[in-house]
């Protein structure tokens, strides 16, 4: 008995799709021959949004893009808005600012290991992951009420100095989190299935990862060393010493190592910051109605999902005259179909989740 | 200001280059806040493009924005403007190139030169209407196909229309 292509059509409503992301997918019985996404379930006008909102109003707007690390975003906008005023920051804010946004990147990355092991059906890992990554949602409770949403930056430093209590959450948090992650490792790298599952799967060259403007931890897993951290430094981040981990198979399993990888360094950074955390300001005087000389610029940042970049055009008032998100999600997600191919439908879930897309910055 | 520019060496270079093979063909260019910007007619976009990606090393699209400039436009110039922000790895040069277009002109798809474009075309189609030329499946990205309208257009309403979508 023979069987035809068939349309598979995946979400938005489905568990592993991490949000409202719909594929159409057409199979050759197990094969995957083509992978479309279908986005703009979660659109809400970000971009026009930002038009009507002063440039301060809109920070908590960068909240929701990608809402699994909300300071990143909002590092980003800021930084770019700075760029565009010409403001100085106070170096104990770039500090506080570089152990916000490793907290952060450690709580995103974290949060994918417990998502994309439960995706391939290891679900107790789930647990394990957001386990560990509840001391750093402490942390982000303590110091600025939120947990999700943080909204924990502002124009020219952050809204608070860091306190007896928020630096003794933080110095907890850096010390579980490496027993947890080894914990993690244990039940993973070396599991047999696991390994089956990852190993070899949703390869993506080097060249095409850069066609294709994939950037982030998908990037350093297909071997090319690429981290605006280190390579455009922002926010004092010259002065810490961490490597940035590159691994060449381009598969889901390296993608993997480099995300285990990057916890340990960003556990590194946020120490150093911490123990070397400069006296002063943690807050430039910002003017309380903030008119920005015409101008425009584009920043862009090392978010736990790749190159977040915003370009800003300002017209001399207190509003944006247009904001431009470039969504590292958005990119890495244009990539899928390269991955997919020739793999078999059940390593599509596999694949997506070690993208590591929230659907918050790709439809913005 | 483009005097500023010889204190950045490598984007001289590229500033240099470009003038030497294109000259008047290149309408504008700035450098400010650190950032270099050329400005392209439609016409030589797609060779001015191939020139930075091949010629100089450019091989990255990082991102493609689009532009309704009609509060701010001088006289006589085009409503909408795209701007191609363009990466060199290694060294981490960028340069950003804009060109003009008008309602109801199209720009020339890049996505031959390079695979990413075809979302952000997309994206810049679904917002502000613009058309891409040779687009392997230029719809709209965000919003519903029988959508009417681009949202990102300045005249578009911020708080919707009265007959819903």
């Amino acid at each position: 008995m023979a069987f035809k292509t068939i349309d598979l059509n995946m979400g938005p409503q489905h568990p592993s799709t991490h949000g409202v992301l719909r594929l159409r997918l057409a199979v050759d019985n197990e094969l995957v021959l083509r992978v479309e996404p279908v986005l703009g379930y979660l659109h809400r006008g970000m971009e026009k949004l930002w038009e009507s909102q002063t440039y301060v109003q809109a920070v908590p707007l960068t909240d929701r893009l990608d809402y699994l690390a909300s300071l990143s975003n909002n590092l980003a906008y800021i930084l770019a808005v700075e760029k565009l005023m010409g403001l100085e920051v106070p170096k104990r804010a770039q500090y506080i600012r570089v152990i916000l946004a490793e907290l952060q990147r450690l709580a995103s990355h974290l949060a994918w290991l417990g998502f994309m092991a439960n995706d391939i059906g290891a679900m107790s890992v789930l647990l394990y992951g957001f386990e560990a990554r509840e001391g750093v949602l402490d942390v982000f409770e303590a110091y600025s009420g939120g947990r999700l949403t943080v909204h924990g930056m502002r124009i020219g430093g952050v809204p608070f100095d860091l306190d007896e209590r928020v630096i003794g959450l933080v110095r907890r948090a850096l010390d579980e989190i490496p027993r947890k992650v080894a914990d993690i490792e244990g039940l993973l790298s070396q599991n047999r299935i696991w390994l089956h599952r990852t190993e070899g799967i949703g390869v993506l060259s080097a060249a095409d990862a850069v066609a294709y403007g994939v950037t982030g931890p998908a990037l350093r897993a297909s071997g090319v060393a690429w981290d605006i951290r280190r390579d455009v430094p922002y926010s004092s981040y010259g002065d810490f010493d961490f490597a940035v981990p590159v691994f060449g198979h381009g598969d889901v399993y390296d993608r993997y190592l480099v995300r285990v990888e990057e916890i340990r360094q960003s556990l590194r950074i946020a120490g150093q910051a911490l123990e070397n955390l400069p006296p002063g300001d943690f807050r430039a005087r910002v003017p309380r109605v903030l008119k920005i000389p015409p101008g425009e610029i584009f920043h862009s940042i090392e978010a736990p999902k790749g190159e977040l970049g915003f370009y800003i055009r300002s017209d001399g008032s207190d509003k944006p005259e247009r904001v431009k998100m470039r969504s590292p999600s958005f990119l890495n997600l244009q990539a899928l179909e390269l991955m997919c191919k020739e793999n078999l439908f059940s390593d599509v879930v596999g694949i997506l989740g070690s993208l590591d897309v929230v659907l918050g910055e790709v439809d913005k | 200001m483009l005097d500023d520019l010889k204190d950045a060496p490598a984007l001289k270079r590229v500033e240099e280059s470009l003038r030497r093979r294109f000259g008047a063909a290149l309408l504008a260019a700035s450098f400010e806040k650190g950032e270099l910007q050329f400005e392209a007619a439609r016409e030589t976009l797609s060779g001015v493009l191939e020139f930075l990606k091949t010629g100089l090393g450019f091989e990255s699209l990082t991102d493609m924005i689009g532009l309704d400039l009609v509060a701010s436009r001088p006289e006589g110039a085009g409503r909408f403007a795209v701007l191609y922000q363009l990466y060199k790895f290694p060294e981490a040069l960028r340069v950003r190139l804009r060109v003009a277009v008008d309602d109801g002109e199209a720009l020339p798809s890049v996505t031959p030169l390079f695979r990413a474009a075809d979302w952000m075309e997309r994206e810049v189609f679904d917002m502000f209407g613009i058309r891409f030329e040779g687009h392997p499946g230029l719809t709209r990205i965000y919003l519903p196909d029988e959508f009417e309208g681009f949202p990102l257009r300045k005249d578009f309403p911020l708080e919707g229309r009265e007959r819903g979508l």
